[in-house]
């Protein structure tokens, strides 16, 4: 049933991941992990079409984007910025699914979709705000972020391996893994320590998932400093500095 | 986002299919059994047949037709479903209405029954195709409650044209149906008019920095795409197309509608030589009008996910 499982009640588990837009560097680590262990997982194959030609195309369920931010004097900051499906208590990709295919599990949050009943229709791509779906054209069906439902209850695998490979790959500790329901977990605690926010929140989906702010520039020499010009170094420092500074002047 | 040809003509073709079968019920409603078997039997054959075409057409973008099916069980929360559901459950009315309609003997209640049930079941099914679309948040140019009256407007407009052109073909033709024809024409043109306007002066509800959340510390701008290629998101929500053509199929729409309207008075005037090529020329147009404007209605369309992607606003 496409009818919601209510997530009100207190108690109620909710996995989701936490970003760290702070400590992220943007290496690709976490979208590569992801597409290694879906491709045979859950939600497996995530076709790539043409992958050597001009055009290629692949379903990837986790896309790093990256963004300047740039402040009222002009000084930039790079931003990493991961982008997955966000398990939303309210997914509006849930309730337009015409087969029941597209569910939100009861018991811990997850939002999947069952591969064996999705027609296809794509309806609920263009119902998420986020872009957290894609289509594998080979498959006929909708493929999205499982968070490695295959991974977290396995008990196959070693204990410090039962969490979403994009977590576990991740080389800075940017993204963490836990119970957004519960208050006093620690992805609950980062949050609020943080400032963690939600992606849209006036789309009224209710992200479980919640990105972690770029921390503040910590004093003047990285926030809102002036760029060094190389000419003011000119008749000031040592012989080296002196020198270059010459040449810039002659030179520009 | 991405037109697919499979549901322009879903949703026009059907459109038009219960826009003709909903004004036949009304007709059997109004006049008791059909009083000239072969028009009637022909304007229900032609309805259903565009029906079926279209329902068939839209399980042609499924990457899964053959569990088309399953469509039909979230009727609780997806339009889509419900869609589903009105267009299998108004077969029942329509058929029981066409048999009673064509047989000269029908019981005139029984008929007119079944003919106002066929008419409200038809609106319904179209209102269910036009929420669809409006139910959907994330797209503004959809989210917005003109869209189910257009698509109810163009389904009356392109059904009504379509039995004008058939009653003046089997020499039937009457002043009402003209009246019909060119009132839902007017219609059309009026609630596209306002839709257009309302799209245009919205700027969208949300920056870069809102769907990022980096908003709250400067002028956020794309500097890296995630991905050297395309992908699925792209291409399906990133679909655009630039203004000025944008503005020339506007115009084009707009004339089609014009000129089926200009043809519909002609051939309201009853001069029998020019009375049927005019109501032929008018459906035609005006079922091409539709399906321009249904392309337009997908690739004007900006989905709030092109934010992630450099879209200024959405």
């Amino acid at each position: 049933m496409t009818s919601l499982p209510d997530t009100s009640k207190s108690g109620q588990i909710k996995l989701g991941l936490v970003i760290d837009l702070d400590t992220c560097v943007g290496c690709q680590a976490c979208a590569v992990s992801c597409k290694e262990w879906n491709t045979q997982g859950y939600s497996a194959p995530l076709t790539d079409e043409d992958p050597y030609e001009a055009n290629p195309l692949g379903v990837w369920l986790n896309r790093i984007h990256g963004y300047e931010v740039a402040d009222e004097t002009g000084n930039g900051r790079a931003v990493h910025f991961p982008r997955s499906c966000l398990h939303c208590e309210q997914p509006a990709c849930v309730s337009v699914c015409p087969t029941g295919a597209s569910y939100k599990r009861a018991e811990d949050g997850i939002v999947l979709v069952d591969p064996d009943t999705c027609i296809g229709c794509k309806l609920c791509s263009w119902a998420c705000p986020y872009g957290a779906r894609e289509y594998d054209h080979d498959d006929g069906v909708m493929k999205k972020c499982t968070l490695c439902v295959d991974r977290i209850y396995n008990e196959n695998l070693e204990p410090e391996d039962r969490q979403p490979a994009c977590v576990r790959a991740c080389p800075t500790g940017a993204r963490h893994f836990g119970d957004l329901g519960d208050p006093d977990s620690a992805v609950s605690r980062l949050v609020a320590a943080r400032e963690g926010f939600d992606l849209l929140p006036a789309m009224g989906m209710k992200p479980v998932n919640k990105y972690l702010p770029p921390r503040p520039r910590r004093d003047a020499s990285t926030a809102g400093a002036e760029p060094l010009r190389l000419t003011e170094l000119a008749g000031k420092g040592d012989a080296m500095e002196r020198l270059f500074g010459w040449l810039d002047k002659v030179l520009s | 986002m991405h037109p697919a040809y499979s549901v322009i003509v879903f949703t026009t073709a059907s459109g038009m299919g219960y826009g003709l079968l909903a004004l036949l019920g009304m007709v059997g409603a109004a006049h008791g059994p059909a009083s000239n078997w072969w028009f009637a039997a022909t304007c229900l054959a032609v309805a259903f047949a565009l029906i079926g075409v279209g329902l068939l057409s839209s399980t042609a973008h499924l990457g899964h037709p053959e569990r088309a099916w399953r469509a039909l069980s979230q009727w609780r929360s997806s339009w889509l479903s419900r869609e589903g559901v009105a267009a299998i459950v108004t077969f029942a009315p329509g058929l029981a209405f066409g048999w009673a309609w064509l047989d000269p003997d029908a019981d005139p209640y029984l008929l007119g029954f079944l003919g106002l049930a066929t008419l409200a079941l038809s609106a319904v099914t179209v209102a269910c195709t036009g929420m669809i679309y409006q139910s959907l948040a994330t797209i503004r140019h959809w989210h917005h409650p003109l869209v189910t009256p257009i698509y109810l407007a163009f389904a009356l407009a392109t059904g009504s044209a379509l039995l004008m052109a058939i009653a003046e073909i089997f020499g039937r033709g009457q002043v009402v149906l003209s009246t019909i024809t060119a009132a839902s024409l007017v219609l059309v043109l009026v609630l596209k008019r306002l839709w257009w306007r309302a799209v245009d002066r919205d700027p969208g509800r949300f920056t870069m920095g809102d769907a990022t959340g980096l908003g709250t510390l400067g002028v956020v701008r794309q500097w890296e795409v995630p991905h050297t290629a395309g992908n699925f998101v792209m291409n399906e929500m990133g679909y655009r197309i630039a203004r000025k053509h944008a503005e020339k199929l506007r115009r084009l729409v707009a004339a089609g509608l014009v000129l089926a309207l200009a043809l519909s008075l002609v051939a309201f005037t009853g001069i029998e030589a020019l009375a049927i090529p005019a109501a032929v020329v008018a459906a035609a147009t005006s079922y091409a009008a539709a399906f321009l404007e249904r392309w337009l209605f997908f690739a004007e369309a900006r989905h709030v996910v092109g934010l992630y992607y450099g879209a200024p606003r959405a």
